[in-house]
């Protein structure tokens, strides 16, 4: 019995889909946490910014003031968390991972890459990811699953010190967590602007076909 | 006794709440279509959400529910890394809500730590007494809940060595600190007993400057440093939680590390 069956409505909606009910939800739910991290993570930059000439400023960051954009911060970690760990293990368990991202092959992203910058590559069937996608959508998983690490890492320097050291120490970690940051505001920004060009991805991500 | 309103300039929940009501609706939606940018979006979001005391309720509520998961994830065998002399950050930060020529100046010579609460002897201590008690020394990380972080060496008495002699009840919930300028911090009784929490009396081998809280500290590598009282003048065991501060304008309370 696949996860789809055990969580989406009818059987025979659920064998259509192109994304499941569980993809479909854990994904917003996703996407709205990883704002609200982001926004709040701004503010909480700024107050010990870690480069000279970059700060984000009050008014695209969350929570007006360090203690508001801590609360945040650690109100929607538990979101991303909990979520995250749902949406891999179901990923892991069901096989969609396996199916839909991989095998990746170097060559094909190269392929794809080339084909999308001159815009000839297809989106007639968006129940299958080109390279490009596989490509990102794996890294971006892993990206999140180092975010929340490092994250452990610099809230619980003493009781999870192990992990701590696993990133080369508070420091280090600090670094780790800010470009894991960038890296998913980057693939954001290349996410939402393919979504919209390409609205018919955008609405089988909401209402599943 | 709790203080709010300490922070130089506006309260910022009132000032966000101003922000809002002066936006005309139709601007706010305006701006809401034009809200291109990630950044905007949260704005948004936080700026509406956030304008309800509701919403701040919650974003209280769930910090106080990440006090409990700290205090499980807590242990007290759990010691936190120690450094070697060469680690030390020189020279080691001055950090408070106020300059470091505005700090208090206490009188070393007339000074008493005063001891209240849950204990069997409320003798006040004098600073001469509580130099002989034994020495311990630690060089560990102090985090800053702004995200820095830096080395420092501190001496003095383990806070449980001090406990036991004054005969405190160590099944009560708190220790709440009283410093020389109204400042104030209540930790967890696990905490207080943590072998490294420590009654600090010299910062790298000499007593204590002012700048970094004559004539006591109390260090804990096991909490982030505005949960370090500086200018200690007195402490109570007690199972009322006195909050902080910090605590008492929305910082997180357990603060752990
Ligand atoms: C808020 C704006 C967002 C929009 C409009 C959006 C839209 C979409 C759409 C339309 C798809 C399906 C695309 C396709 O068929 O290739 C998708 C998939 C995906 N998105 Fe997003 N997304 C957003 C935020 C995020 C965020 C913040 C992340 C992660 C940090 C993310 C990670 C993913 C992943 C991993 C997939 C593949 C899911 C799977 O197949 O299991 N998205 N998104």
């Amino acid at each position: 019995m696949s996860a789809e069956t055990a969580v989406g409505g009818s059987q025979i909606a659920a064998r259509e889909a192109i994304h499941p009910a569980w993809v479909r939800v854990t994904h917003w739910i996703n996407a709205i946490a990883i704002l609200v991290m982001i926004g709040s993570g701004w503010q909480i930059y700024d107050a010990a910014p870690l480069f000279e000439g970059l700060r984000f400023g009050k008014s695209i960051s969350l929570g007006n003031w360090l203690a508001g954009a801590l609360l945040w911060h650690f109100a929607a970690m538990w979101v991303l968390a909990i979520n995250g760990l749902v949406y891999v293990t179901l990923g892991i368990v069901s096989g969609r991972f396996r199916r839909k991202l991989l095998p990746i092959s170097p060559a094909q992203v190269l392929a794809d890459a080339k084909a999308a910058l001159s815009f000839k590559l297809s989106h007639e069937d968006i129940s299958r990811y080109n390279a490009v996608q596989k490509l990102l959508y794996a890294g971006v998983i892993l990206t999140g699953i180092v975010i929340v690490l490092s994250g452990l890492a610099i809230w619980k320097p003493v009781q999870l010190q192990e992990l701590t050291v696993l990133f080369g120490g508070y420091d280090v970690a600090r670094y780790v967590h800010f470009f894991a940051m960038a890296a998913i505001v980057g693939f954001l920004v290349v996410h939402v602007a393919l979504a919209l060009l390409v609205p018919k991805s955008l609405r089988a991500m909401i209402t599943g076909r | 006794m709790r203080q709010r309103k300490i922070i130089p300039g506006v309260d910022p929940r009132l000032l966000i709440k101003d922000a809002a009501a002066l936006m005309p609706e139709a601007s706010r939606r305006g701006f809401l279509r034009g809200a291109a940018s990630l950044g905007a979006l949260t704005f948004l979001t936080g700026c509406d959400i956030i304008d309800g005391d509701t919403a701040e309720g919650v974003l209280r509520k769930i910090s106080a529910f990440n006090d409990g998961a700290q205090a499980a994830l807590f242990s007290r065998s759990k010691l936190a890394p120690t450094y070697p002399e060469s680690a030390i950050t020189r020279p080691f930060p001055f950090n408070a809500y106020y300059d470091e020529d505005e700090a208090p100046e206490v009188d070393g010579g007339t000074y008493k730590l005063e001891v209240a609460g849950l204990v069997d002897n409320k003798k006040p201590w004098t600073l001469e007494q509580l130099h002989a008690l034994p020495e311990v020394s630690q060089i560990t990380r102090h985090v800053c809940v702004e995200g820095w972080s830096a080395i420092g060496s501190w001496q003095g008495t383990p806070l449980s060595e001090f406990l036991t002699r004054i005969g405190a009840d160590t099944r009560a919930k708190y220790v709440w600190f009283k410093c020389a300028e109204g400042y104030s911090n209540t930790i967890d009784m696990p905490t207080a007993l943590h072998p490294q929490t420590q009654m600090t009396f010299k910062y790298d081998h000499k007593i204590l400057p002012r700048a970094y809280g004559f004539p006591m500290k109390i260090r804990m590598p096991t909490k982030l440093g505005f949960k370090n009282p500086k200018y200690v003048v007195a402490m109570e065991v007690t199972n009322t939680d006195r909050g902080g501060y910090w605590e008492d304008q929305g910082y997180n309370w357990f603060s752990g590390l």
